[in-house]
């Protein structure tokens, strides 16, 4: 025969399981306030330390927990939950995590409340501070700030997962028997954190209300735990693959709607037109759409045709100003369409290279390569650049300057973009291993590889390089000392050369007649 | 590794545990520099767990509990943050032991493959001039592979991957720890070290001793060190 829970093992265990609830809420919310939690162990009970754990009770917290119990016990089919979601300045929201404290009906006659049920609830808070730091919105949580704040919400009642998208996993915390059910605690969330790319999320008014709305203009100090919005400008955080910050929430919208191959068909569209002007200004687009960066494939691919690049000056012959431009478009579409779906900054695009562009150059410049005829015909992209490296570097080091003064691409009106290519490539070597790592559905990630990024080729960095190619040494006829020197010589020799011309006025003028 | 005058533990060095001690093996692959942080983060939990408030006892034989404070540590190299317990001295213990196992890998004779053990264990006096018997009762053993990186990318992805591992490990102790199997029963006054670990002043874990060994390029194990972390000089 069952024996009943004496009345005074009844009110305690009631007492557990409802101070179970609200430390339960307290520290998941503590968790995600995006500061590091720290109490202090005390030898001596105060007394007023539930389940012997030092967790502090922030008012706001506790009054909200109440309120969703309103008098009630998780029982079954009545489970308490807290819902974590992030929402964005722009007012976009996402549930990240729906935390679950619920009852079932499997119960444990034989335990002892006083110590056992109240034992293994203490060891359950452990375990749910251990498991609190380990799901992703942690991570998101520590970085919250201006761009984005993380909200809770307590319901009680049936647990809603929709909210979570496709694919979220589950973590139990941890089961605790007791005579009138098993409680169970464990946290459902979402892996599919892409939404801020596509924009594709729905609102839903939560059904309680956002209750702590930590969206502030300023941080608040951190003494006050409630308002954690410091700005934390953590770096940069992979395994989370929309680790907001600024240039990865760019990065990631960026790429998802210029997905490369409208880039290339933008290219090959435009070549044609190239075939018209000569073999050489096949060279012209390659050295534009080569990479990222306007000047480097100047300097890399194009002299491979042995006057790859000197076309550019001597353009003017074949028209222009607006070829020039129409070269530079489909690189501009490189750059530019990168950044389309964002507001298209500078500091965005700048910031954003390293994904937001990876994959487009890459395929224009395998494109190209593919279809012009010649010495590049079919040749990887190593072998071209390791072939012709040597020669753009002589034969252009004093046109650089001109070239770039024309180049819309070197100086467009968004010039800090040539500073930052340089760290994009850099970046994207760095980068292009996390970003093929994190393969996510909503985008097509492409493995970037900057031809000339491989420093077994040259034992010199890209930096080095791109530095050495911007400041070559000039050439010494072109300097002005000499310059000014010979013109002095000239001028020096002048008087002699015309008394020398006089005594022979004679003979000129029998010359000119003879012509005549 | 036995000190002179000291109370000497059951078992030779290495010995299989008792058979109704739980044993749990972990197995990470990290960067050199990685190995405290990962090592610290894994201990750190077990021993969240395996923690107390210290027992006060009263007369009636009833006894109160302190309260064990928590905090977070971020990891340096590793994108990764644990929750340990407030405890400046248990941590300073674990801190000297996972420095010796660090440096023990990174020693002459090791290819950087090792383990390290934390074993909780109940002491059971026997009368003289039997030495009291050391029983185990839940061990964990964590094997550790030290990879080398060539170059900063692929540090960068270790930081992450490792993070990854390290949180898949944190809900793999979480999970035995909820089983509720075997714990030592909650001692009497005159019981409670052989159980707990009564040396510190602000929490009370269960007895235990962290042990390491290094496995050499043969694969045998060269190296057995017992360490002993209690302090006991409980030496009666």
């Amino acid at each position: 025969m069952d024996t009943d829970l004496s009345s005074q093992d009844r009110k305690d265990l009631d007492k557990f399981i409802k101070f179970f609830a609200l430390k339960t809420v307290q520290v998941i919310v503590q968790a995600r306030l995006g500061e590091k939690i720290c109490t202090r162990s005390s030898s001596s009970p105060t007394g007023s330390d539930w389940f012997n754990l030092a967790i502090k009770d922030i008012p706001e917290v506790t009054h909200e927990a109440k309120k969703a119990l309103a008098g009630q016990l998780p029982a079954v089919g009545r489970s308490m939950c807290v819902e974590i979601s992030l929402k964005t300045s722009e007012g976009d929201s996402m549930e990240l995590e729906i935390w679950c404290l619920e009852m079932n009906e499997k119960c444990d006659k034989e335990i002892k409340v006083s110590y056992t049920v109240y034992n293994r609830l203490s060891l359950l808070l452990k375990s749910l501070l251990a498991i609190t730091r380990v799901t992703p919105a942690y991570r998101l949580s520590r970085k919250q700030g201006h761009e984005y704040v993380i909200l809770y919400r307590i319901y009680f009642g049936e647990v809603q997962l929709s909210g979570l998208g496709e694919g979220f996993q589950t973590v139990r915390v941890g089961t605790v028997g007791t005579p009138v059910g098993t409680i169970t605690l464990s946290c459902a969330y979402r892996i599919n954190l892409a939404f801020m790319s596509t924009r594709q999320f729905e609102r839903t008014p939560p059904i309680m209300g956002i209750i702590i709305d930590h969206f502030v203009d300023r941080p608040y100090p951190s003494s006050s735990p409630m308002h954690p919005c410091n700005y934390r400008a953590g770096e940069d955080n992979g395994a989370v693959y929309p680790s907001v910050e600024d240039s990865q929430e760019v990065c990631t919208t960026s790429f998802s709607t210029s997905p490369p191959s409208q880039l290339s068909s933008s290219r090959l569209s435009y070549q044609p037109a190239a075939l018209g002007v000569g073999s050489a200004d096949m060279g012209y687009p390659v050295l534009f759409a080569g990479g990222l960066h306007a000047a480097h494939p100047h300097q890399l691919i194009g002299p491979g045709k042995e006057g790859g690049v000197p076309p550019i000056p001597s353009q003017p012959a074949h028209g222009t100003q607006a070829d020039q431009e129409r070269m530079c478009t489909p690189l501009d579409g490189v750059h530019y369409s990168a950044a389309t779906p964002s507001s298209s900054e500078d500091t965005e695009t700048v910031s954003n290279s390293s994904e937001g562009k990876c994959g487009s150059p890459h395929d224009l410049l395998e494109t190209i390569f593919v279809r012009k005829v010649g010495a590049f015909v079919n040749k990887p992209i190593n072998q071209v650049t390791m072939a012709n490296l040597d020669i753009p570097f002589a034969m252009f080091a004093p046109k650089n300057v001109e070239l770039e003064d024309n180049d819309p691409m070197v100086n467009p009106p968004d010039s800090p973009e040539t500073e930052s290519p340089l760290q994009g490539s850099l970046h994207s070597e760095g980068s292009s291993g996390s970003s093929t790592g994190n393969t996510h559905d909503d985008f097509v990630m492409i493995d970037f590889k900057p031809a000339f990024s491989k420093d077994d080729i040259l034992p010199m960095d890209l930096g080095t390089f791109y530095r050495e190619f911007q400041n070559p040494p000039q050439l010494s006829s072109l300097s002005i000392d000499i310059g000014a020197q010979s013109m002095a010589e000239d001028l020096d020799s002048l008087p002699e050369k015309l008394a020398v011309h006089e005594k022979n006025v004679k003979e000129f003028d029998a010359f000119v007649e003879t012509l005549q | 590794m036995v000190g002179p005058g000291r109370t000497r533990c059951c078992g030779p060095p290495g010995a299989a545990p008792a058979m109704n001690c739980r044993a749990e093996v972990l197995e990470v692959s990290v960067e050199g520099r990685q190995v405290e942080e990962a090592m610290l983060a894994v201990l750190h939990t077990v021993l969240l767990h395996r923690s107390t408030g210290k027992f006060h006892y009263k007369k009636e034989g009833t006894y109160s509990i302190g309260t064990v404070g928590t905090q977070d540590v971020d990891c340096d190299f590793i994108d990764f943050a644990y929750v340990r317990v407030s405890s400046e001295e248990l941590d300073r213990a674990l801190r000297k032991a996972v420095g010796e196992f660090k440096d023990a890998l990174r020693g002459s004779g090791s290819d950087g493959m090792g383990q390290i053990s934390l074993e909780f264990y109940q002491k059971k006096k026997s009368r003289w001039p039997f030495s009291d018997e050391c029983i185990p009762w839940e061990l964990w053993t964590i094997k550790v592979n030290v990879v080398n990186l060539a170059n900063e990318q692929e540090r960068q992805i270790c930081r992450e991957k490792v993070g990854e591992k390290l949180c898949e490990k944190i809900i793999n102790i979480v999970e035995v720890m909820n089983r509720h199997e075997y714990l030592p029963k909650m001692p009497t006054q005159s019981e409670v070290d052989n159980v707990f670990d009564t040396s510190l002043k602000d929490v009370q874990p269960y007895l235990y001793k962290i042990s390491y060994q290094i496995t050499d390029s043969l694969g045998t194990s060269v190296t057995t060190t017992m360490r002993r972390l209690i302090k006991d000089t409980l030496a009666l």
